[in-house]
């Protein structure tokens, strides 16, 4: 993937804020005790904006998908403190019929693995109209009409065929595009991308980015990736989320962080990305890792940098003291003591 | 990244069958299944249309007690009352049948019903759910059927009722496993994110899903279901006014050593009965579990 930065969604929508998170933490309940798996996070989202969160598998990135959807696993998992206002209303207090409402309805979802996240005993017109029946009140007739002008949407040849397939019958990017169809179905106002392409070919992955791209520009939904690839983040969005641990490490435009990443962890995630070169060489730039790992579940919502056993530049204010999240020009956020030795 | 075990092209691929006719391909495939479903098949035609073209009330004394079997044109001779051996194996495979067919299904319904609970909700739902199964496992089943025919008398109906609610722990337990199994699948989450109810997801994403295992489970119940008739009817716990293969085999039981066919047909018709249901449940086991497919 490029490492140019595209900023692709329109920008003539309104910049009205559509989804409005505030402090919001959300609490697990594991042997150890109850941790924040999400510690005190807050972002918007513009109508048809972007946003992207990276991090390494464990961060609370797809906690926070989760979050937003009202599908914390249960009984471990529970909002403790905080809001997510969605059009003004606070999911974080809406009942379960009026989140079932919404799912599917309003924010959808697709997931990292299209090999298991459709149902192996229903066609796959079946499992799109069945989206449109629930929310959209349309009878069998009308639903397979529709589900057939979906699948041609996401770009399946012969679709009015291919309603009629079993799952197994798609490869892995086929059944991607048909989750983005049942999950575009009802035209929401977000989409959330839980690493959309991770289980995907490299060439299928750009595909699919594609046409989420294509959709985007179509429908106006507002997109919230989650992924690790930070190709990917250049690629589909203008706004980026760095988390660790559960917290916001750094937040800002895609130009800002990745030109000039003002965390370590970001400075880090960079690094670690392989440069694709043109010739082989004898003298490859050096690809460097981020030494250690993500710290146990035990330790998340202590106060101290949770970075800190992995960072050269910690001190013995980083053991001490939990960072405040310090907002540089234009509103770029980072969550570091030392941020300004960084650069 | 670990992409070697994903298809990734995007060619359409071709293979285009329903799962239904894989699975059937897969049981035609297994000759011992194959056959016993051709003997199953024919076992009960006989018992549904045996009766009419054979109308001899199988309690009817038509004949001297104890003429062997070929004798004065009764095919499998008289018993201890001169009544009707062939008649009664017709009219009484019906019976057993009935029952065994009637006992499995309530058990299926109880066992998915508790199961499927359990599973999917789990907490305190499923502590209370699978202490009460428990329960009933625990229980000497036998005896405690007996208790409930001795008390509540012996017809059909209590029967069929006394075999079910002795049998659907095996049920309760598969559907619970192949629920906590499924419910933490992607695609439930997916239909979970696209607004589905508990009920939506339990019945229509989860239990066709947890289906397979759980009928080869009721295929067997059905064999089991109808020894169990047959042990019951064997102690004397059988409505007298209907016969069947096992009431047979229990009234004829104190000449087994002077006319040891009385007792014998209907054994070995229960014997052929109960081996084929093992054998379709068998087939039915390999043909719907992919990972068995593949030996």
């Amino acid at each position: 993937m490029q490492d140019t930065i595209h900023h692709i969604a329109p920008d003539n929508s309104a910049d009205a804020i559509l989804l409005s998170v505030r402090n919001l933490t959300v609490e697990l309940t594991t042997r150890d005790g109850v941790v924040p798996v999400i510690d005190n996070m807050s972002f918007d989202l513009k109508t048809g904006g972007n946003i992207s969160f990276v991090g390494e598998s464990g961060c609370g990135k797809s906690m926070t998908a989760l979050a937003l959807m009202g599908l914390l696993p249960q009984p471990a998992g529970r909002i403790a403190s905080g809001q997510i206002l969605f059009n003004n209303e606070d999911l974080a207090q809406a009942s379960d019929a009026r989140l079932r409402e919404i799912r599917g309805n309003d924010i959808s979802m697709i997931f990292q693995e299209p090999m298991t996240s459709l149902n192996p005993v229903y066609t796959i017109g079946e499992q799109i109209a069945e989206v449109l029946r629930r929310h959209r009140n349309l009878d069998r007739a009308e639903a397979t009409a529709k589900a057939i002008e979906l699948l041609d949407a996401v770009h399946i040849p012969s679709p009015a065929s291919r309603i009629n397939d079993y799952p197994h019958q798609l490869s892995g990017g086929q059944r991607q595009r048909v989750m983005i169809a049942i999950a575009l179905a009802c035209e929401p106002k977000i989409l959330i991308a839980d690493e959309p392409t991770t289980a995907l070919d490299v060439t299928v992955q750009a595909q699919i980015f594609d046409l989420l791209t294509e959709l985007q520009e179509k429908t106006g939904t507002a997109i919230v990736l989650i992924t690790h690839d930070m190709g990917a983040v250049a690629r589909m969005s203008q706004d980026i989320i760095v988390m660790y641990a559960g917290r916001k490490a750094e937040q800002g435009t895609v130009a800002q962080v990745i030109r000039q990443p003002a965390h370590p962890y970001t400075h880090g995630l960079i690094a670690a990305v392989p440069h694709l070169l043109p010739t082989i060489t004898e003298e490859r730039p050096e690809l460097l890792e981020i030494p250690g790992i993500v710290p146990p579940l035990s330790q998340f919502g202590q106060n101290r940098c949770l970075f800190a056993s992995r960072c050269n530049y910690a001190t013995e204010q980083c053991r001490q003291q939990r960072p405040e999240e310090i907002s540089r020009e234009n509103q770029h956020i980072t969550a570091c003591w030392h941020t300004d030795s960084l650069s | 990244m670990n992409d070697s075990t994903h298809i990734s092209t995007d060619e359409p691929v071709l293979r285009s069958r329903h799962p239904f006719v894989e699975t059937a391909e897969m049981f035609f495939r297994n000759h011992s299944a194959v056959v016993a479903l051709v003997v199953l098949v024919t076992i009960v035609i006989a018992a549904i249309v045996g009766p009419f073209f054979y109308p001899t009330d199988p309690f009817e004394m038509v004949w001297a007690p104890f003429s062997p079997p070929g004798a004065e044109g009764f095919l499998l001779g008289t018993d201890y009352l001169g009544r009707d051996m062939l008649s009664g194996l017709l009219h009484g495979g019906r019976v057993s049948i009935a029952i065994g067919l009637a006992a499995a299904l309530m058990s299926v319904f109880i066992g998915i019903t508790v199961g499927a609970l359990a599973g999917f909700y789990r907490g305190w739902i499923e502590e209370v759910l699978m202490r009460i199964t428990e329960f009933f496992q625990v229980l000497p089943t036998l005896l405690f059927s007996m208790v409930l025919v001795a008390l509540f008398g012996a017809s059909l109906p209590m029967i069929t009722f006394a075999i079910g609610i002795v049998s659907w722990t095996a049920v309760a337990r598969i559907t619970r496993a192949e629920f906590l199994r499924i419910r933490e699948l992607e695609y439930v989450t997916a239909s979970r994110s696209s607004g589905a109810t508990n009920a939506k997801l339990i019945f229509s994403v989860i239990l066709p899903n947890a289906l397979p295992p759980i009928i080869v489970q009721a295929a067997l119940m059905v064999g089991s279901a109808i020894l169990f008739e047959a042990g019951l009817s064997f102690l004397g716990l059988s409505d007298p006014n209907v016969a069947s293969w096992g009431q047979i085999i229990g009234s004829n039981r104190p000449y087994i050593l002077d006319a040891s066919y009385t007792v014998t047909i209907p054994g070995v018709a229960i014997f052929v009965t109960v081996l084929a249901i093992s054998l379709v449940g068998d087939g039915l086991n390999d043909a719907l579990n992919p990972k068995l497919r593949q030996r």
